[in-house]
C-alpha cells in the first residue's frame, strides 16, 4: 500500500480522536455552569461577580477543548508528517 | 471550501519577498475604521456639552461601561491598564464582527492572536517586576527550588493558551462557515447561514473578546499584587 495514503488516513483518525476530548470539556463546562446557577439561585444579589467568575472558569475549562481542536486542524490542514515523508522517503 | 489565508500581493523590497496576506489587508481595513472613528470622536470632543445627547451619549456610554468593567476586574490601582485593553477589546471585537461582512477575521490567523497574547505576557512580567520586585522572581522558585522548571513552563504556557483560545474559536468559525457555504445550494445562502453567523461571529466573537480581556487583566493583576500565585 502507498505509505502516503497510510499517513493521511491515520492523520484523519488522529484528528477524530483529538476531537473526542470535547466530551470532557463539555462535562467540565456543564459542571461550572450548573454550579454557578446554583450559587446565583442561593444568592441572587451577587450574580454579577458570580457571572464574571463563571466566564473565567468556562474559559479555563475550554482550554483543553481548544487544544484538541487545534491538533485536529493541524492534522487535517497543516500535517507536519507529509513534508517529512516527502523529504526522506521519496529521495 | 476556501478557508486558507490568501496571499494578495508579493512585494519585492531589496531582494526580500514581502507577502501582503489577507490578514494584513483586513487588519489595515479595521485599523482604518477605528482610526477614523477615533478622529471623528476627537473632533467632536470640542462640541461636547455637560448634558450629553445623541452621539456623545453613545461614546460616553461605551467608555463608561468599559471603565466599570476594568474597575470590577482589577480595582482602582490598575485602572490605567484600561487604556490598552480598550484598544484590544475594540480591535478584536470589530475583527470578529467583520466576519458578518465577509472579511476574514485577522484573529483567525495565529500571528495576530499571538501578538496580542505576547503583549499580555510582557505586561505580566514587567508589572510583576515593577510592583513586587524580588518577590515576583522568587515566586518562580516556590514552594521549593526544584519546582522552577514547572513554574517556568507554566508561565510560558500562558501566552500560548491565551492566543490559541482566541485563534481556535475564530478559525473554527471561519472553517465552519465556509463548509456550510460550500454545502448548501446557492438559493439558500441568504437565509440559512444567518443563525450560524449569529452564533460564530456575534456570540462567540463577543464572548471570546470578553474572555481575552478578562483573563489578561486577571493575570496581570494577580502577578502584580502580593499574595496571589
Amino acid at each position: 500500500m502507498d505509505p502516503l495514503a497510510i499517513i493521511i488516513a491515520f492523520s484523519q483518525l488522529a484528528a477524530a480522536i483529538a476531537l473526542l476530548n470535547g466530551v470532557n470539556t463539555a462535562i467540565g463546562q456543564g459542571n461550572v455552569a450548573s454550579t454557578a446557577i446554583q450559587a446565583i439561585a442561593r444568592q441572587p444579589e451577587v450574580s454579577g461577580s458570580i457571572q464574571s467568575t463563571m466566564f473565567i472558569g468556562l474559559a479555563m475549562a475550554e482550554t483543553s477543548g481548544i487544544y484538541g481542536l487545534l491538533i485536529s486542524i493541524l492534522m487535517l490542514f497543516a500535517n507536519p508528517l507529509i513534508p517529512l515523508y516527502l523529504q526522506y522517503a521519496v529521495r | 471550501m476556501d478557508f486558507n489565508i490568501k496571499n494578495l500581493w508579493v512585494l519585492d523590497i531589496a531582494g526580500v519577498e514581502v507577502w501582503i496576506t489577507e490578514t494584513m489587508m483586513n487588519t489595515w481595513i479595521i485599523m482604518l475604521l477605528l482610526t477614523m472613528l477615533a478622529v471623528i470622536v476627537r473632533v467632536k470632543l470640542r462640541t461636547f456639552k455637560q448634558v450629553p445627547t445623541g452621539f456623545q451619549n453613545a461614546i460616553e456610554a461605551i467608555i463608561e461601561s468599559f471603565d466599570n468593567f476594568v474597575h470590577n476586574t482589577v480595582g482602582d490601582k490598575f485602572m490605567y491598564l484600561g487604556n490598552w485593553f480598550f484598544m484590544v477589546f475594540t480591535f478584536v471585537l470589530i475583527s470578529s464582527l467583520g466576519g458578518l461582512f465577509g472579511l476574514r477575521p485577522p484573529t483567525a490567523d495565529w500571528t495576530t492572536a499571538f501578538a496580542l497574547a505576547l503583549v499580555t505576557f510582557g505586561m505580566i512580567q514587567v508589572m510583576g517586576i515593577i510592583h513586587r520586585k524580588g518577590k515576583y522572581l522568587k515566586s518562580f522558585f516556590e514552594p521549593y527550588v526544584i519546582f522552577f522548571p514547572l513554574n517556568f513552563i507554566g508561565e510560558l504556557a500562558r501566552p500560548i493558551s491565551l492566543s490559541f483560545r482566541l485563534f481556535g474559536n475564530a478559525l473554527a468559525g471561519v472553517i465552519f462557515m465556509s463548509l456550510i457555504y460550500g454545502l448548501i445550494p446557492i438559493y439558500l445562502r441568504f437565509a440559512l447561514p444567518a443563525a450560524l453567523h449569529f452564533y460564530f461571529d456575534l456570540f462567540s466573537g463577543v464572548l471570546q473578546t470578553y474572555i481575552f480581556c478578562v483573563l489578561s487583566l486577571t493575570f496581570i493583576s494577580s502577578a502584580s499584587s502580593a499574595g496571589a500565585p
